[in-house]
């Protein structure tokens, strides 16, 4: 789940992480209210979960607080990088005598958590030359030692107060990247304001899996009504921008046929992996909601393991019977664990099913007017 | 012979009288794996399609020399119990269930790395040795015996590639999946590295996927190996910043693109398939070679 940047700093605040002065406000009169109460020039934030939002203009100063109202009201309800702006964060400005970048993220590499730092904050990371940034793994059994940091700050040419408190900031964050299940943090720019750092913008996103022993951390996950439905199954879909509705089973293995629909030419609408062993009313439902999406062709992918293809089949016919899809054509490949029973459940209701996946691409595709004739050289079909 | 698992192998299963437990427990033993024992706390005792079931992993392995675990119990309770199985000297924790937390994970992997054991998952289909041992979920049925050792992050599509190899004729020394989550236990490299040793395996398909760099860290040591190497990496289609299905499974900041990893493979010396049905002919042109 990603944290919205003042849900972050709420974060940073409880593990004693300095942050700037400010509070978060959905109307424009309670931006000009935090203003007036700070009593000093202003930052306005669009909360967000998009990057470069300062680029896009997310990002305003104000002197005064009715510049601070004027300001937010420029901002609440329009949108940055097509994401609408609903809340602004007001925060004092700082003071900047430097800016530095500290995050930690998981690293599948080591199997933990890694440290990255870098002297040079204030711009997109993956815009610093690899020899500025310091990469520090974490062994999880002790955790990160102030004198690992003390290396770090080395590395990054800071010594003095403000390498001190970096420490003490960077232990306080890995203690939170590790209690809060967290799997990428960020604090860019780590601002350097007279002898202080202080934390001026914050990116926390923490993992979904361990949502069960956080029941505080609020869900900012912003999904259309179907990607909620079809979510809430228990299933795995992110929607695209093509025209043909896949539903496979396994992660990979609905990649892959995305992937060979675009070599003929057509695209997937959705990514939708149904799983190993979903049941029969699963499939119908989400069978249900993806025609909902006005796909041009639906295409059913299975290689059934723990997959029945008779379940899979029945609900197919289901759906087929109901009516459901409309005039939408279907077209299903189906294999493995009870081919047979699932073929004839198919061929009973008149759904013509294929063996190869290549066979029922190249039609779905031909029935979303993909470009087939360029398919190339396919190789060995088998 | 096969790589971490053989006829000789002693499986026990954590979780055996959940749902999955049970149902895949059964599974592997019709497949003629020899599963000794299973664990349920406050369950043992009883017993599960004729298996018996302790309370503990230390009486599966003191009573019956259990050394490889399957672990299906639900993910708020995989750290407890792959902990369980390394204090009790299982060697391979063979972790099947998904949506285990991430931070779970790495602290089973720095525990295992502790206590000398091997892990496969979380989030894994498993590993089988065809006609020797299945600890998995995978469909036992559609692999053969043979000189192809198969190594994948993906279930459903490593099934289909195996599949193509059977029609095609060719077997399958063992076929492991690493696991779909962002941490997981063994890599492409130790298993590539124990497919080179492995007497019985003649070349290695690699079956990948976006995201992280596993395919890269593979390709460097596919450098290194004398026998031949296949692989087909899935999600060239994908847009970046989306999970797609797996945790691991996403481009973020342009890493972890297929033209990367694609990149990477063929200038490691592996052949990749633009197609999965592709896999079983680049394998006969290598072994023609």
């Amino acid at each position: 789940m990603k944290l919205y940047e003042y849900m972050a700093k709420e974060v940073f605040h409880r593990y004693n992480i300095p942050i700037p002065d400010g509070e978060v406000a959905s109307s424009p009169g309670a931006a000009g209210e935090i203003a007036r109460r700070l009593g000093r020039p202003v930052a306005i934030k669009a909360q967000v979960l998009a990057g470069g939002r300062g680029k896009a203009g997310g990002i305003q100063f104000a002197p005064d607080p009715a510049a601070a109202e004027a300001a937010a009201g420029e901002l609440l309800g329009s949108t940055i990088n097509d994401l609408p702006v609903e809340r602004v964060l007001v925060e004092e400005q700082l003071s900047i005598d430097g800016e530095l970048y500290l995050g930690i993220i998981i690293d599948p590499a080591s199997r933990g958590p890694l440290v990255i730092a870098s002297a040079r904050g204030g711009v997109d990371i993956e815009e610093v030359p690899d020899r500025d940034i310091i990469r520090e793994p974490v062994d999880v059994r002790w955790g990160l030692f102030p004198y690992q940091v003390r290396s770090i700050t080395s590395r990054m040419g800071i010594s003095g107060r403000v390498a001190n408190r970096f420490a003490a900031v960077a232990v306080s964050l890995y203690r939170l990247f590790r209690r809060e299940d967290v799997i990428l943090t960020e604090i860019n720019p780590l601002v350097i304001s007279g002898n202080d750092l202080v934390a001026a913008d914050g990116r926390l996103t923490t993992d979904d899996d361990a949502a069960f022993r956080h029941p505080e951390v609020p869900d900012t996950e912003e999904r259309t009504g179907i990607e909620e439905e079809i979510t809430d199954l228990g299933l795995s879909y992110v929607p695209l921008d093509g025209s043909v509705a896949i539903m496979a089973n396994g992660a990979g293995a609905t990649m892959a046929t995305m992937d060979i629909l675009e070599h003929f030419g057509a695209r997937a609408m959705n990514f939708l992996d149904v799983g190993g062993g979903a049941d029969g009313e699963k499939m119908i439902r989400a069978l249900e909601l993806l025609a909902r999406t006005k796909p041009a062709v639906v295409l059913i992918n299975v290689f059934g393991g723990i997959t029945r293809c008779d379940e899979v089949a029945t609900a197919a016919r289901d759906v087929s019977r109901r009516g459901v899809l409309g005039d939408i054509p279907l077209v299903v490949r189906l294999v493995g664990t009870n081919e047979e029973e699932g073929r004839e459940i198919l061929r009973e209701a008149g759904i013509p099913a294929h063996s190869q996946l290549l066979d029922a691409a190249r039609e779905a595709a031909q029935l979303a007017g993909g470009n087939v004739g360029g398919g190339g050289d396919l190789g060995d079909t088998r | 012979m096969a790589i971490l698992v053989n006829e000789k192998t002693k499986v026990m299963v954590q979780g055996i009288t959940g749902r999955q437990g049970a149902f895949h427990a059964a599974r592997m033993a019709g497949y003629g794996t020899r599963v000794v024992a299973g664990t349920s706390p406050g369950r043992g005792g009883s017993e599960v399609e004729g298996i018996p079931v302790y309370d503990t992993v230390e009486d599966t392995v003191t009573k019956h020399g259990a050394n490889v675990s399957a672990i299906m119990v639900p993910a708020p309770f995989v750290k407890d119990a792959a902990f369980e199985a390394i204090a009790a000297g299982i060697g391979l924790l063979v972790i099947i269930s998904e949506h285990v937390p991430v931070h779970d994970a790495v602290d089973i992997m720095a525990y295992a790395a502790d206590g000398g054991a091997r892990v496969l998952g979380p989030n894994t289909f498993g590993i089988i040795a065809p006609g020797q041992c299945k600890v998995g979920i995978m469909p036992g049925g559609i692999y053969r015996r043979g000189p192809v050792g198969l190594v994948s992050r993906s279930g459903t599509l490593s099934y289909e590639i195996a599949g193509a190899l059977g029609e095609a004729e060719l077997g399958i020394s063992t076929a492991a999946g690493m696991g779909g989550d962002m941490v997981v236990g063994l890599s492409f490299v130790d298993l590539l590295r124990a497919f080179e040793r492995d007497e019985e395996t003649e070349c290695v398909v690699l079956v990948g996927e976006i995201g992280g760099a596993a395919e890269e860290e593979a390709a460097e040591f596919i450098k290194t190996m004398d026998k031949p190497v296949v692989a087909y990496v899935a999600g060239r289609s994908a847009p970046p910043g989306r999970r797609m299905g797996h945790a691991g499974a996403i481009v973020e900041r342009g890493r972890g693109t297929y033209e990367a990893k694609r990149a990477a493979l063929e200038e490691g010396g592996a052949l990749v398939a633009d197609f999965p049905w592709e896999v079983p002919g680049l394998i006969a042109s290598c072994s023609r070679d």
